[in-house]
């Protein structure tokens, strides 16, 4: 869907500018919201960038953030690279920790460097199979993705809440919730794994999981641009002519990419249940699977770009924490508010820029 | 009988058009007198559709006059076409499949905000049209259910029911049964008799012969004859079709064909719609020789080239390659099992199905062989390799810039033709399926391709060729079989063509006994 | 007459639940059957009930919250149509961001200006859509079963209930006996034959987005200002997509969509009524389980179990004239 015109510019003005160009009007607008609030648009950029990265204890929750934000991200992307729109990431994402849990709650007697590799299969299995039926419908019965996954974010919210109230609750307890995971099943803080090496950072939540996320960035370009896996699903998702005519089946890529991004969503589990809250509880994805939308966009599906849009998510959202204590009237949810702006800018309106763009090259 | 006027219903006056790189209509001058039926002919991309369009007011020329009854018209958009008296018989048509026939002709005539009285009005108005012209068609049944050929008169009625008397025809029999196309022939002469004006848009000259009273021929975006129907052939218009490019000759000795690689019997392949495109071929290619596939285009050659190469499905007959069969009706075959027989495939269309245009270019020179262990380490792609082996088939192919990482989509397309040539002949196949080596090509690197192919022979290779341009298929092809509707209705040798006839068989007219049977079968 | 009560009790209550879904699946009708998708409906309600009871809390007057609705609803709208018809950007993707924008927007200015923790100050009687009792609704209230059914179940609703109830057959009359109806079920399945009968495409495709905004509109009023005396975060809570797979499960057309919405309504009024009642032969049947049944069965509709729910052939694929 690239239009004629930004085939003739240079990449880097397609590559580099546009999603500048676009990124700022995303951010343009959100200043303007936050003048529509009366405050004033530096104060909070500045008090933003203080909460984000102002101290150590800061950096660590952003980085937690930002660890979220790279599984659903990249979870988004691999589907991209396919041609695909899994807006099913959420639900993939609250089943997948479904699977982190039980591997928690019922191995929690092996030790930790065989509990770990079993955790993040769970979450990962968890997700893709949530996953499973709506690649099915779309690679062989030829039902859209987008409805199918959107459906599915319902059902496993519905399953969730019936499973945590009525069989994985803590018995006599209230709240739906699991046990607490045991000491040993539980994913080692940053500041206590490196504290083992001599290293000392100031507590945050921060922990393991931000390294397989970086593992999983690693992979993912390894598998995308560098297997032969990797190159058969972009081929079916930039030509699938092509793709046929090369042997490639389009359905099989779809199944596969699916899959994949199905299991990366699964892992946010890790980050949130095995490595913060140590236990089951509902809600826990709160739209991080919908941030990973945003994530991707902005990455324009390259791992690299996708760590540093996490990042920029992580500040947002643990700046925005710090701000509404210093500006009760603003809350975190103007981070929603940029979310969906960027989604809007740098996906639906990729290229609105591009005649202007065009135009002042030209003249240049 | 309208009074017959001295300006001609329609006259167009040096109209130009380009989409980007592409010169669809460079300077076409045309005249059509009232009550006739006047044919447009050409191959396909002559540009015909262009300037029917362009008369519909669906696009703008960029220069040119319309004059429509002697008066200059501005068409500026299909509402003031149809306002001007135009109507538009589509070559895929405009209907909206889901609608009762009556719901297709009001759309856009509805005669009111409430669908009702104007429904009530086309339903008498469409009752007398049906029996003036011979139209009949159920009007209350969903269009997506009736057989194309009532499709066709549906649209007929659209435009008589707006009042067109000037009647546009855009390749009207393509997907029609002979008596489908008879009959539309019987509608279309009685409406010139009731006075209207017609445009017939073709390349097939049988129908130019059957029904038009004058043909104009159209060639690359040019006007390039008008004749009175009466006084030309299809002989000549089928060379004035195809027209010769200038092209340099290739030094070719005599071919040595050796053993059999290559054979197909008995083919039958049908399109997306169930309409069936190849019909019952069979050929066989041997080591050491070009065989070359005659015929204007749209007559079944690409479906069998698309078949051969395990694209798509047979529908009846079976292909065998190096004397073991490849595909049955039972059994398809996919593209890569056949690459590691032995065959490669250069197709037809390289932006939709040869090259990946985002891809670097030394992603698409591997295309369809990222199988190849060459290019493997365990589950990676050994990219050192790809890039160096792409860089010796771009110096070998003197595909410029030489650069492997740069996008597909960058090349000129005599570069990207070339990147999938080398691609396919570099891997040294047995049987090489070329589809339109040279569209869209330079003058220059045709005659590199030219010189590949024949190369190719020389080394003992088998080597398909399906060509629209006569001249390419002379130059190269050891054996030529034409084709036509779908079968082949010929074959002649390579350095022995009458080009008359060559003319005639294309234009589906079996020669006398001349060409007996389809294809060799030893 | 205990039971006779329970089901009007069960079917007045549907009929609140539904209402909401129903104008919610006609906006998706009109924008879908044109051949944009619309993903954005929740959001498109969310921003109006915001609206609605930001501007009623404002004037007192539930009118002036509905202008309010049907405005915000409307330009949300338009967004989407500036992004899926002039840009012709990806229908899916601006949906999701009008959701989100939604979602964010509602909740930033409703905290920054009523500091509720995002919801809008409680509305009193006469700023809201009150329940309206039919004539002569108290006086057949005891006769049997039609007494009953007249006075609970078609009387005491508020005023946009009966805007759905009326939208159903206008929506229906508008998409098959108007022209423009005609025009906006041509461009969904093929523009092109619009275009060559001389119509404009995206003027059309706008106009059937801004019918969606405005029925959106009087949906998100609803939540905030009838059913509701007032607006609480995220309120919408899926009713979006419900509407949206409502209109799937009704193939795209208003008749069954509506049939649809009412169905997915009863489910909910039933397992708010049945919360841990066993019933006779099957035991007590988890809420959640009534509750993912209509996204179930959509899932299954769409895989052709059920019948085959085939899209507007146009939908999702923007119009590009030039070649």
């Amino acid at each position: 869907m690239t239009p004629a015109a930004a085939r003739e510019l240079p990449r880097w003005a397609t590559a580099g500018l546009l999603p500048v160009l676009n990124l700022t009007a995303a951010f343009v607008v959100s200043g303007l919201v936050v003048l529509v609030i009366g405050e004033d648009p530096l104060k909070v950029v500045r008090l933003l960038v203080w909460g984000a990265f102002g101290f150590e204890e800061a950096i660590g929750y952003t980085l937690y953030y930002a660890t979220s934000f790279i599984f659903t991200g990249l979870a988004v992307a691999v589907a991209f690279h396919c041609g695909l729109f899994n807006i099913g990431g959420e639900g993939q994402a609250y089943i997948g920790g479904l699977g982190v849990a039980l591997v928690c709650l019922n191995l929690d007697g092996l030790p930790f460097w065989l509990l770990a590799p079993l955790a993040i299969a769970g979450g990962a299995l968890f997700g893709a199979a949530w996953a499973y039926v709506p690649a099915y419908l779309q690679a062989y019965r030829g039902s859209h993705v987008v409805i199918t996954t959107i459906m599915f974010n319902f059902i496993a919210s519905a399953t969730m809440v019936y499973l945590l109230v009525n069989v994985m609750i803590q018995p006599g307890q209230m709240q739906p919730e699991s046990r607490a995971f045991s000491a040993d099943a539980r994913m080692p803080f940053m500041h206590q794994a490196l504290a083992g090496i001599g290293i000392d950072l100031a507590a945050s939540p921060l922990n393991l999981s931000f390294v397989w996320a970086l593992i999983c960035c690693l992979l993912f370009w390894l598998f995308i641009w560098h297997t032969r896996a990797g190159y058969a699903l972009r081929a079916v998702g930039a030509n699938p002519t092509a793709a046929i005519y090369a042997g490639i089946s389009p359905a099989r890529q779809t199944m596969i990419a699916m899959l994949i991004s199905g299991a990366l969503a699964g892992c946010l589990g890790l980050n949130e249940l095995m490595g913060v809250q140590h236990r089951l509880l509902l809600e826990f994805t709160g739209g991080y699977g919908f941030v990973g939308i945003a994530v991707a966009l902005m990455g324009r599906g390259h791992p690299l770009g996708i760590v540093l849009a996490a990042i920029l998510f992580g500040a947002l959202y643990q700046g925005g924490a710090e701000l509404s204590f210093e500006l009760p009237r603003i809350t975190r949810d103007m981070v929603v508010v940029i979310q969906g702006l960027i989604i809007l800018f740098a996906g639906a309106l990729e290229f609105m820029f591009l005649p202007l763009l065009t135009r002042w090259l030209i003249r240049v | 009988m309208k009074e017959p006027t001295a300006a001609p219903a329609i006259e167009l006056r040096g109209i130009d058009k380009r989409f980007g790189n592409v010169h669809a209509n460079r300077s076409i001058d045309l005249r059509v007198a009232h009550g006739t039926v006047h044919g447009i002919v050409g191959e396909n991309g002559a540009g015909k559709s262009t300037l029917m369009s362009i008369l519909y007011g669906f696009y703008q020329a960029d220069d040119g006059e319309i004059l429509i009854n002697g008066r200059p018209t501005v068409v500026r958009n299909s509402a003031a076409a149809i306002a001007a008296g135009i109507g538009m018989v589509h070559q895929h048509f405009m209907l909206v499949e889901t609608f009762s026939v009556l719901e297709n002709v009001v759309l856009g005539a509805e005669g009111g905000a409430l669908l009702a009285p104007g429904k009530a009005r086309a339903r008498t108005e469409l009752a007398h049209l049906a029996r003036e012209y011979a139209l009949e068609v159920d009007i209350d049944a969903t269009v997506g259910d009736l057989p194309v050929g009532q499709q066709q008169r549906v649209e007929i009625l659209k435009a008589l029911y707006r009042g067109a008397e000037i009647l546009v025809l855009d390749e009207p029999t393509g997907a029609l049964t002979p008596p489908e196309a008879d009959h539309l022939f019987r509608i279309l002469r009685l409406l010139r008799d009731q006075g209207k004006t017609i445009i017939l848009i073709t390349h097939k000259l049988r129908e130019i012969m059957a029904v038009t009273d004058v043909v104009s021929v159209m060639r690359q975006g040019a006007m390039v004859a008008h004749r009175r129907t009466a006084e030309t052939s299809m002989e000549e218009l089928a060379e004035l079709m195809v027209g010769r490019k200038v092209l340099l000759r290739v030094e070719k000795t005599p071919a040595r064909p050796g053993r059999e690689v290559l054979r197909v019997e008995h083919l039958r392949v049908a399109d997306g719609y169930g309409v069936e495109r190849v019909k019952d071929v069979s050929l066989s290619v041997h080591a050491g020789e070009i065989v070359g596939i005659a015929g204007v285009s749209g007559n079944g050659q690409s479906e069998l080239l698309e078949a051969i190469a395990g694209i798509r499905p047979l529908a009846d007959g079976r292909v065998v390659l190096n004397g073991q069969p490849v595909a049955t009706r039972r059994r398809g075959s996919d593209p890569r099992k056949l690459r590691h027989l032995g065959l490669a495939h250069v197709p037809e269309d390289r932006h939709r199905m040869g090259l990946i245009l985002p891809f670097e270019a030394c992603e698409s020179a591997i295309l369809g062989y990222q199988d190849d262990p060459r290019f493997n380490i365990g589950p990676f792609l050994d990219y050192r390799t790809i890039v160096a082996d792409t860089a010796v088939k771009m110096g070998a192919f003197d595909v410029r810039p030489s650069d492997p990482h740069l996008r597909t989509a960058s090349f000129s397309g005599g570069n990207q033709q070339k990147i999938v040539l080398a691609r396919e002949i570099e891997h040294d196949p047995d049987v090489l399926l070329v589809g339109q080596p040279t569209r869209g090509v330079d003058i220059g690197a045709i005659e590199a391709i030219h010189r590949r192919l024949i190369a190719m022979r020389d080394a003992g290779k088998a080597v398909l060729l399906v060509s629209v341009e006569l001249d390419e298929i002379h130059m190269l092809a050891d054996r030529i079989l034409v084709m036509s509707n779908g079968s082949i209705v010929g074959e002649v040798a390579g350095d022995a063509v009458d080009e008359g006839q060559l003319g005639l068989m294309m234009a589906g007219i079996a020669p006398a006994a001349s060409a007996a049977g389809a294809g060799t079968m030893p | 007459m205990e039971d006779v009560t329970l089901v009007v009790l069960i079917l007045d209550s549907t009929v609140r639940l539904s209402a909401p879904l129903v104008l919610a699946a006609l906006a998706g009708l009109f924008s879908e059957r044109s051949g944009i998708i619309d993903i954005g409906l929740e959001g498109k309600m969310l921003g109006a009930a915001f609206a609605a009871a930001a501007a009623a809390a404002q004037t007192g007057s539930p009118w002036a919250g509905l202008a309010a609705g049907i405005a915000v609803s409307v330009a949300l709208a338009l967004l989407h149509g500036f992004a899926c018809i002039t840009h012709r950007g990806n229908q899916v993707v601006s949906g999701v961001a009008l959701n989100i924008l939604a979602t964010g927007l509602t909740a930033v200015l409703g905290i920054s200006w009523y500091a509720r923790g995002g919801r809008t100050p409680p509305l009193g009687a006469d700023a809201r859509f009150l329940p309206i009792t039919l004539p002569g609704a108290e006086a057949v209230r005891d006769a049997p079963v039609l007494g009953a059914l007249y006075s609970e179940l078609l009387s005491g609703h508020s005023f946009p209930v009966y805007v759905a109830c009326l939208a159903v057959p206008l929506a229906a009359w508008t998409l098959y006996r108007t022209r423009f109806g005609l025009r906006l079920r041509a461009v969904g399945e093929n523009p092109l034959s619009v275009d060559t009968a001389g119509i404009s495409v995206p003027g059309l495709r706008y106009r059937a987005v801004i019918c969606a905004g405005i029925l959106c509109g009087v949906a998100g009023t609803y939540l905030s200002i009838a059913q509701s005396a007032g607006f609480v975060r995220e309120m919408t809570a899926g009713k979006g997509y419900i509407a949206l797979a409502a209109l799937i499960f009704g193939k795209w057309r208003p008749l069954p969509a509506t049939g649809a919405c009412l169905l997915f309504g009863l489910l909910d009024a039933v397992a708010i009524r049945l919360q841990g009642t066993p019933l006779p032969g099957i035991g007590e049947v988890p809420v959640q389980f009534i509750q993912a049944l209509p996204y179930v069965l959509t899932v299954i509709l769409l895989a052709g179990f059920i019948g085959r729910a085939i899209p507007p052939r146009a939908i999702g694929i923007p119009y590009v004239k030039e070649r």
